[in-house]
């Protein structure tokens, strides 16, 4: 297989090359998301705490 | 086994130990998603009826099976959690539920993105396609019923009947190709006699199922450990760790040592 080959894809390569793209970004949003959540926890975790100890 | 598995139910363990797991996890599915791509998308030959369209399959149908299997993960940790009043499986059950969600939504988009060029339409009201929409929507209701409940107990146990009264929808989407004559093609790996797909073909398609699997316990023990941490935030286990000036991995992996 060439490199044309492998983007052309026998004339589907919109087709497949949309359907990866969108697997592509499927996969970073499971990351991104509880990496993001993660953050948030912990912050609302400290400020959690701060209030309970300035009580 | 038990004994391990009665460490796993403690937050506190299972909080320490998945730490320790997800980087292996990560590397396991990078090198499963590397290799599966390189033989699905480089070295496996063109389909001899659809051409080079058949690659879709290599993410399709993987998204398709972990659809299927984080619903049926969901609800068995649901009915756990109902039944043991296990914490932990409230988170996981939980945790589940937006993973499943996006891979549905994939397995619809890359199903339709194939179905264009090869049966002339993106969309069609089929029995399979018809059943995994519902999925989709059943995964929708489940994380709708979570933000609408305040008190995590209640709407765990809410979303656990839910997720179990769902479940009928799992054998309907499975045999949905064989029970009705649908335009979705019928199964070629889950057939009891020989798989009718060439090993060249089939090996890509179970790396990548496998990286897909591997990938959702990842990224459910990610955001579970987060889930816990909210959760148990009146345990003394989560005060020491995040009023230790900072929560640094090596932090992390020196306290999980007991």
């Amino acid at each position: 297989m060439t490199w044309h080959e492998f983007v052309h894809m026998g004339g589907y390569g919109a087709y497949v090359w949309s359907a990866y793209g969108l697997t592509a970004a499927v996969l970073l949003w499971n990351l991104a998301a509880p990496l993001r959540r993660r953050r948030e926890v912990l912050a609302r975790l400290r400020r959690w705490y701060e209030q309970e100890n300035g009580r | 086994m038990w004994a391990f598995l009665h460490r796993l139910a403690s937050p506190r363990h299972f909080y320490h130990l998945t730490g320790r797991w997800i980087p292996w996890l990560g590397a396991a599915t990078a090198l499963c998603l590397a290799t599966g791509l390189y033989l699905g998308l480089w070295v496996a030959p063109p389909d001899y009826q659809q051409g080079d369209s058949f690659r879709i399959m290599y993410v399709h149908v993987p998204a398709a099976w972990l659809s299927l299997f984080v619903y049926v993960f969901m609800a068995a940790a649901g009915a756990v959690g109902l039944i043991w009043n296990m914490k932990m499986a409230d988170c996981l059950a939980v945790s589940a539920a937006p993973v499943g969600a996006s891979f549905t939504f994939l397995a619809l988009a890359t199903g339709a993105i194939w179905g264009k060029p090869m049966w002339g339409t993106w969309w069609v009201w089929d029995a399979r396609l018809t059943s995994e929409l519902i999925l989709l929507f059943l995964y929708l209701g489940y994380i709708a019923l979570q933000n609408a409940i305040e008190d995590p107990r209640t709407a765990a146990r809410a979303g656990a009947i839910l997720a179990i009264v769902g479940s009928v929808n799992i054998p309907i989407i499975h045999y949905s190709v064989e029970w009705w004559n649908t335009l979705h093609q019928g199964p070629t790996v889950t057939r009891f006699d020989k798989p009718a797909i060439h090993p060249s073909m089939l090996w890509p398609l179970l790396l990548m199922a496998l990286a897909f699997q591997l990938y959702f316990f990842t990224v459910l023990l990610m955001r579970a450990r987060s889930e816990l941490l909210w959760r148990e935030r009146r345990s003394r286990w989560v005060r020491e760790l995040l009023t230790q000036d900072d929560i640094q991995p090596s932090a992390e992996r020196e306290e999980a040592t007991p």
